[in-house]
């Protein structure tokens, strides 16, 4: 959709005014849009075409700044997954990021289902009570949260990294926003018919609601992969670290050899390059949507 | 926020068939719905807030169980007059007044010429929207690399045309606007999204009356698209003064807060008083502190989305 309606921007710049309109100073102004928006792009793809060119040449090659690779070689990035802990932190990363969008989809769609479709008292106060929840930087719970792990003795778990992740409110905001649009009198006929609420929630409910479980999915399991004090904090066992936390952790490690470090760098960056191209549409739409209703 | 709330009341004020019976019917059924989530909230969110604002009036340590000697506003009271305190708090600020006006101004510009451009745009969405969703160790361990001094891309790549460059992650001025490139090259996309979201809920006849009565490219900006993007720039205002008041991983990271603590920020210095001096009472009120400081920002917010609303 967002490509389409892309498609459509362009075409009210090139068919929405008539041939005879377009004036050569509107044909040069948009020579000068394309030109600059260019520059820009390339400016911004220079960093990671930079990582890439270093972490093809050996260690050796890199003590001279040079796009040219004379020796390309995929050395950098072998010795990287032979010699750190990283197909580990791909493992760990992978766990909670997924429990973390699972948990996240499954506990704030009920919550919203029950603060949309069902009536009750004091819902509107459940409600706000839940959205104070956004005025509540997760950084400044950080001692209290450690503390609280410590106690009940889940430190250097994975359930630590997920369990705080999991209670946001804006993704029981961005359902509940879904579940509102949709008809009114769907709950009330699926009761007619005799259906329990888990019923309509499971089979009616939560079928329609396909592009918010994705937006809040993705974006959960994006943020939860990258997110760095936390895990950083409770993971102290370099076998259970996440991705951030290893790449912080071992970067020192590496001194000079720029290679390695940046080979590390891309193999860290590659499972949400996957994710950003397969699910770009989503990404983009979600932060579209749920930012300018938010 | 706002137009949520406005469909809340009305559902909930309205008269319809939900009356009576049906209504407490359902108290039941959505408490179940609710538990889950709720407990959580509670367990993870609201309980360490909460105590968190005890622990900030006590002597409350690391490595002892308790919450240790009561210190009344003593944390608070030591972290108003510890400069350390004030000067993270500025090193946070600065980071925010540095990041915040490229990255609103940059993403409005870029989208606007995007906006305007027919194809590629999946190209244009790709170079800046992507290194948004890498996490920030990656993209410190590249720039890093990029600011080393001698090898860095940049020094050489300025040398080449006869500027010298400061060390960037070394000079305890540079440091900090070296940290505001890296962020304005990490997070401009989530900005320019937005943006272009904004710009394509502008109707087109707007642009078309205005060509029609002669305006340029350029005045249909200035006098429809600017004008238009006014709550689009409230919310990415507010959102980045916020992101960027929290940041932490680009110092921890990139410089440990150095050099000669130039770029340690809040966050940062909650995380060496916690963790590296154990004082987490004292962590604690500093969090809180910090806490007035967002809601300060977000309070600011709500009344100028009220005010524009109050307009429209």
């Amino acid at each position: 959709m967002a490509s389409t309606t892309l498609e459509r921007a362009g075409a009210r710049t090139g068919g929405g005014v008539t041939v005879g309109q377009v004036t050569s100073r509107t044909k040069l102004f948009n020579r000068i849009c394309i030109g600059v928006l260019i520059a820009f792009a390339i400016v911004w793809l220079i960093p990671l075409l930079w990582a890439l060119d270093t972490a093809l040449k050996p260690n050796a090659e890199t003590t001279t700044t040079t796009w040219l690779i004379e020796n390309p070689t995929f050395a950098a990035f072998t010795r990287t997954l032979q010699d750190t802990d990283i197909l580990r932190w791909y493992a760990a990363s992978f766990i909670t990021a997924t429990m973390t969008a699972v948990f996240t989809v499954i506990t704030a769609s009920m919550a919203a289902y029950a603060l949309s479709q069902l009536h009750f008292r004091y819902k509107n106060a459940i409600f706000w009570f839940i959205l104070a929840g956004l005025m509540i930087p997760g950084q400044v719970l950080i001692v209290p949260q450690f503390r609280e792990f410590e106690s009940i003795g889940l430190l250097n778990t994975f359930w630590a990294v997920v369990l705080p992740q999991v209670p946001t409110a804006v993704a029981v905001f961005i359902f509940k926003q879904f579940f509102d649009g949709l008809p009114r009198d769907l709950n009330e006929a699926a009761r007619v018919d005799g259906a329990g609420y888990w019923r309509i929630y499971r089979t009616i409910i939560m079928p329609l609601t396909r592009p918010a479980v994705s937006a809040v999915a993705i974006f959960t399991f994006v943020q939860a992969w990258n997110n760095l004090l936390w895990p950083l904090l409770v993971l102290t066992n370099p076998k259970l670290m996440t991705i951030p936390v290893g790449l912080a952790t071992v970067q020192g490690q590496f001194g000079i050899r720029y290679a390695d470090t940046m080979a590390s760098a891309i193999l860290g960056a590659l499972p949400l390059i996957a994710v950003f191209l397969l699910f770009q549409r989503n990404i983009v739409e979600g932060i579209a949507g749920t930012g300018l209703k938010g | 926020m706002s137009t949520m709330t406005a469909a809340d009341s009305r559902s909930a004020t309205r008269p319809g068939p939900h009356r009576g019976g049906i209504r407490h019917d359902q108290a039941r059924p959505a408490m179940w719905f609710l538990a889950p989530f709720v407990a959580l909230y509670l367990l993870f969110i609201i309980g360490p807030a909460l105590y968190g604002l005890l622990m900030s009036f006590f002597h409350t340590s690391l490595v002892k169980p308790g919450l240790s000697a009561f210190a009344g506003v003593g944390n608070y009271a030591e972290a108003l007059q510890s400069s350390d305190f004030w000067s993270s708090l500025w090193h946070t600020i600065w980071f925010t007044i540095l990041t915040t006006p490229p990255l609103i101004a940059l993403g409005f510009v870029l989208a606007l010429l995007a906006n305007r451009v027919a194809r590629g745009s999946w190209f244009f969405r790709l170079a800046f929207f992507a290194p948004y969703i890498l996490p920030s160790a990656v993209v410190a361990l590249i720039w890093i690399w990029i600011y080393t001094p001698g090898l860095g891309l940049l020094e050489s790549m300025f040398g080449k045309i006869g500027i010298t460059v400061p060390n960037w992650l070394g000079d305890p001025t540079w440091a900090m606007p070296s940290l505001a490139i890296t962020t304005v090259w990490w997070t401009l996309g989530f900005n320019f999204v937005l943006y272009l979201a904004g710009l394509q809920d502008i109707p087109r006849e707007l642009y078309e009356a205005a060509s029609m009565d002669g305006a340029g490219p350029w005045q249909q900006i200035r006098m429809i698209t600017i004008p238009l993007l006014g709550r689009t720039t409230t919310l990415v205002a507010v959102l980045q003064v916020i992101a960027s008041l929290k940041v932490f991983d680009q110092m921890y990271i990139m410089t440990a807060g150095g050099p000669n603590f130039s770029t340690r920020s809040v966050l940062q210095y909650v995380y060496d008083q916690g963790f590296t001096n154990y004082r987490v009472g004292y962590a604690a009120a500093i969090s809180m502190l910090f806490f007035v400081v967002v809601l300060a920002v977000s309070a600011v917010w709500f009344a100028i989305v009220r005010s524009q609303e109050r307009q429209a």
